[in-house]
């Protein structure tokens, strides 16, 4: 990559006003370092996981509104985890965890159980309880 | 207590901090001469994992391996540490600091404030130097960002102390016993062949059977998993290769610059022609990714432009695999 080949394009960098650094040849074949503001292959790329994941987010709130789910399942989705990184947020099994996901277990729940789990998404279990738009 | 540090941005977050904390000791230690010395470089497909709901590739090697490797064959120490306990965690990097000793810590990225939000995942393996502490705030020097910002205790904790695959436990790091001069020579040779046996290791996932590997699942996955899922994990893919600050060729190009300047210090022209091999095959890494990402901008790609992708996959593996058979031989 040449150095005015260096992209600048939009990103989420860009829009923080923030430039990451690369590595480029300057005109004589000697390599430099330069700034870029993002490229557009990398921006593609993160919008297409961010979508990825508010899909599944809102997927998992329609399926608690169906009673087919707990809210921890949402809650789990909406901070991007995935079950074997928030059973070691708990420190609880795998299992476990997804046992909670059942809306009979969740509702039996005691506040020891779900106070770890609203440490974990920093929010109140009252909160916890519940789910964005539910009615 | 704020240490006399001077925060140099990089590419990669690693080597930078290898690199920040040398020039902090006194050597003139550049990020690619760390990536090559460390053998950073790397292919590797990791079947039995997922990450994000998509398949793992990593271009470079394991955390924490760039600088062992480095350390050892330039002959200075490392001092590492990790805590079950975030208090006794917290109590070692204030006594560093009280000590003017500026540490590398592991953290998570997805606690990091700084970062944008669409850099934010569960990825446990970033590293950033602490360097001072004032008004109860902890001093950052991220090797990524452009300049130096601050953490309050609490968030330093959080990102310490995250969880799931790579948890750093609180894990700090800094070098210690430094030789009285550095050895580079023999370093960047042990560096170079270390990287040519590991990409043309005979191993299905690693290197450039690795990557012929992915080839052939990409031509596969439309049919098994179906276009949405597929767009995905080639998204995944994309993200992988770039990381952050590692725009383009991402780690090709680091690996071409670090190339030229050993052919300065080992006087040895041939790798001068091997970098710039290897800025042609960084481009053509860089020609990989965008057709891959507008691919899945595009959502209703036919299978033709599933297998295009691959035949550029299998052609880069083919020219590394040259590329490193040479390599190999010229030092």
């Amino acid at each position: 990559m040449k150095k005015d080949e260096v992209p600048q394009d939009d990103s989420s960098l860009s829009e923080m006003n923030a430039k990451e650094l690369c590595y480029a040849v300057d005109k004589d074949g000697n390599y430099i370092t330069a700034k870029s503001t993002g490229w557009e292959a990398k921006t593609i790329a993160l919008e297409n996981a961010m979508q990825v994941i508010k899909e599944r987010v809102e997927n998992a709130r329609q399926r608690v509104i169906a009673g087919k789910t707990s809210p921890i399942e949402y809650y789990m989705e909406l901070h991007k985890m995935e079950v074997n990184i928030l059973a070691s947020y708990v420190g609880m099994f795998k299992w476990r965890v997804k046992r909670h996901f059942k809306p009979k277990v969740f509702k039996k729940l005691s506040d020891k159980v779900l106070q770890k789990y609203a440490d974990v998404f920093e929010m109140s279990i009252d909160d916890l309880k519940r789910v964005p738009n539910e009615d | 207590m704020k240490i006399n540090f001077t925060h140099h941005q990089s590419a990669h977050c690693e080597n930078g901090v290898v690199s920040n904390l040398m020039k902090y000791n006194g050597f003139d230690i550049s990020e690619p001469m760390v990536f090559g010395i460390g053998s950073g470089l790397l292919y590797c497909y990791i079947p039995f994992l997922k990450i994000n709901h998509g398949p793992a590739i990593t271009y470079r090697t394991m955390p924490g391996q760039i600088f062992n490797r480095f350390a050892k064959r330039v002959g200075i120490k490392i001092k590492r540490e990790k805590f079950k306990d975030p208090v006794k965690a917290k109590a070692k990097l204030d006594e560093n600091l009280k000590n003017d000793n500026p540490v590398g810590v592991q953290v998570g990225v997805y606690n990091l404030v700084y970062f944008p939000d669409d850099y934010r995942f569960h990825f446990n393996a970033h590293n950033l130097i602490v360097y001072g502490k004032e008004d109860n705030e902890y001093l950052v020097s991220d090797p990524v960002m452009e300049d130096v910002t601050r953490l309050t205790e609490k968030q330093l904790e959080k990102v310490r102390f995250a969880k799931g695959a790579f948890a750093p436990k609180g894990h700090l790091y800094y070098p210690i016993n430094f030789p009285e001069e550095l050895k580079l020579e023999g370093a960047i040779i042990k560096g170079i062949k270390n990287t040519c046996r590991d990409m043309l290791a005979p191993v299905p996932i690693v290197g450039v059977n690795g990557m012929q590997m992915v080839a052939r699942l990409i031509r596969k996955w439309p049919e098994k998993k179906g276009i949405k899922v597929t767009n995905h994990y080639l998204g995944q893919i994309v993200r992988m290769q770039e990381e952050i600050g590692t725009g383009g060729g991402g780690f090709r190009y680091i690996y071409a610059a670090f190339l030229q300047e050993a052919s300065d210090v080992l006087q040895n022209k041939e790798l001068t022609t091997l970098s710039k091999e290897m800025t042609v095959i960084g481009d053509l890494w860089r020609d990989f990714a965008l057709e891959a990402s507008r691919i899945y901008k595009n959502r209703n790609a036919d299978h033709e432009s599933y297998d295009s992708i691959a035949d550029q996959l299998d052609n880069l593996a083919k020219m590394e695999k040259g590329f490193f058979k040479k390599l190999r031989k010229a030092v």
